[in-house]
This record gives structure tokens, sequence and C-alpha cells, in this order.
């Protein structure tokens, strides 16, 4: 399937769940904030919500500012 | 008894809140902290950069005590503003935020009726919210009006260094509303800070004065020390302004 991870379009193996993408991604968990389709999903859903083909996805973190 | 910032259900000893943006390394801004001793730093909400490993690695370089509020920065309209604080919630694990959209990328002006329409969406959702505002009395009423915790009228131009422009404005604001005033943005050097305190605003919000300054470790113990001798100076009362001299010893007893 097709995701847009980040602004970046590309392909990922189907039935992924958002923590099955971040691993995939090679991310740990506990220091990002994620987004699907303009909704955030809690960390206590990464398990449970599967992506589906088409999806935006924004994969945050916390950076320097003032 | 112990002097506290109060802003909604959180206490704070310190009254400067500082960023952590513009350092040359982590281990730079670490030491500036250290030295600030502020108990609340701001921080931005970005992108992971999906290449670069150990992207995330700044928060390892944040005091575990201090409280992280989370910005706005870049924001331009509500709804991208509310998207943003309800990650940085997820992030952070704290409700509080600094609530910025902008109206300009010039002047980086904060655009009042987005800001406002941000302000009452996310109270609603539960949010701690601290708006950087224009030094507009009326803006700042109704943001406390909406609910925000505290208001954060800018004293100049974000990264300007300028200082408080219009004190007189600070003034009016800190009559007109009853939640905490924090200047926010603006402040270049002690006295700005200390000049801020002194008029009886409760806190001062800093990134590039003391990250930009040629050694940010000792700004930050300058900036520390300012907003303290500010916050004495407004508790003590000053004395009356005069136009002319009043001699301090007695003019009794002069000799002949």
């Amino acid at each position: 399937m097709t995701l847009t991870v980040n602004g970046q379009q590309e392909q990922f193996p189907d039935g992924l769940t958002v923590r099955g993408l971040l691993a995939h991604l090679g991310i740990t968990a506990e220091r990002v904030a994620v987004e699907v389709n303009l909704r955030v999903v809690k960390r206590a859903e990464h398990p449970e919500l599967r992506l589906s083909d088409g999806d935006k996805i924004e994969v945050v973190t916390f950076v320097g500012g003032g | 008894m112990a002097d506290l910032l109060k802003i909604g259900k959180h206490e704070f000893s310190s009254r400067l809140f500082i960023g952590t943006g513009k350092y040359k390394d982590f281990a730079a801004m670490k030491a500036a902290h250290q030295a600030s001793g502020a108990q609340v730093v701001t921080v931005a909400v970005r992108r992971l950069d999906l290449k670069a490993q150990g992207e995330a690695a700044m928060l390892n370089w944040i005091d575990k005590s201090m409280a992280l509020l989370p910005n706005t920065a870049g924001c331009y309209t509500a709804e991208e503003a509310v998207r943003t604080c309800q990650l940085a919630r997820e992030l952070s694990m704290g409700d509080m935020v600094k609530l910025e959209v902008l109206g300009d990328q010039k002047t980086l002006f904060p655009d009042v009726e987005e800001t406002l329409k941000a302000a009452r969406v996310l109270v609603k959702e539960g949010f701690t919210v601290l708006p950087y505002i224009t030094d507009d009395p009326i803006a700042c009423k109704k943001l406390e009006d909406a609910g925000c915790a505290a208001v954060m009228p800018l004293a100049a131009p974000i990264g300007s260094g300028l200082g408080i422009r219009n004190p007189y404005n600070i003034r009016i604001i800190l009559e007109t509303v009853k939640v905490p005033v924090i200047v926010d943005a603006g402040v270049g050097t002690a006295s700005d800070a200390a000049i801020a305190l002194e008029l009886g605003c409760h806190g001062v919000l800093m990134n590039t004065a003391i990250a930009a300054a040629k050694d940010p470790v000792l700004m930050a113990s300058a900036m520390k020390k300012a907003i303290e001798a500010g916050r004495e100076a407004f508790l003590a009362g000053r004395m009356p302004r005069k136009l002319y001299g009043n001699a301090s010893s007695p003019l009794d007893g002069m000799i002949g």
C-alpha cells in the first residue's frame, strides 16, 4: 500500500499498524507523536490502529524552539 | 512565604521561562538552562527526520525537573496550532502549551483573531494555554475571558532584542487582566527582563537573548539575577519619581 509519511509517498507492506509502521521505519515510539489523516493517534492505540492505502501520516518530535 | 508563580494548576519558584532554540549544541543549551534556574522550557514540534537516527535526542538534554512548554511556532492558522498542540500533548504528556499563531513572516507579530480562535478550542480540550500576543490590553482581556491561564504580550518582535517597546501598554495589561502576565519575545539583555518584573509582570520568556549571547551561560545567570532583582524591586514598591532634588542628609546641624 502507498502511505504518505511526513510528506513523502512510499510503498509499505499491507496491513501495517501504527506500531508496525514505526518499527518498519526504525523509530522508537516513546518520543514521537503520530497523526493519521489529521487525527492524533494516542500511544495506546498504536498497536491496534491499522493503516490503509492512501493514509497521510505525520511523525513528529520535539526540536529546539523559543 | 515562598513567592510562587501560579499558572493554572502549575506552580513555579522561578519566573524565567527559557527556550531550546539557536544554541550551538545541546551541551551549551543544558549549561545555560542550569545557570538560568528556569523551571519551564519551551520546545517546538516538527516532523521527525526519518533519515537521521537519534534525531529525537534533544529531550535527553533537558533536565527532567523542568516543565515542558511546547510552542506552536510557525503556525499561521488556528487549525494548524490546535493540531500542533494535540501532537505536543501526546509528546510531552503535559497540558501546558505556548500558543503562537503568527500573522506575518517579516514581523512575526501574532494574528490576534486566529490566536483567540485557537485558544477557545484548546481551553475546551483541557489545555493550560499561554498565548503569545500583541501588547494589546483588549486582546489580552479576550484571551483571559477565553480561559487562558496566562497572557504573554510581546516586548518587541521575536528575536529582535529591542526590549520593552511599550511599557505603558504592559502596565495597562497588568491592570486589565487577573491572570499572570509573562513578557514573551523581544528581551535583549538583563535590564530588559528586570524592567518587565519591576512593572509588575509575573515572568519573562526568552530564547534568543540567552542563546545568541556571546556567553550564553553567563547571560543565563545574568537573566536569573535580573528577574529576581526586578521582582524584589516590584514587591518592595519603588519610591515616587520627583522632578527636583531632595537631600538625603539632614539640613540641621550644619557647621557654621
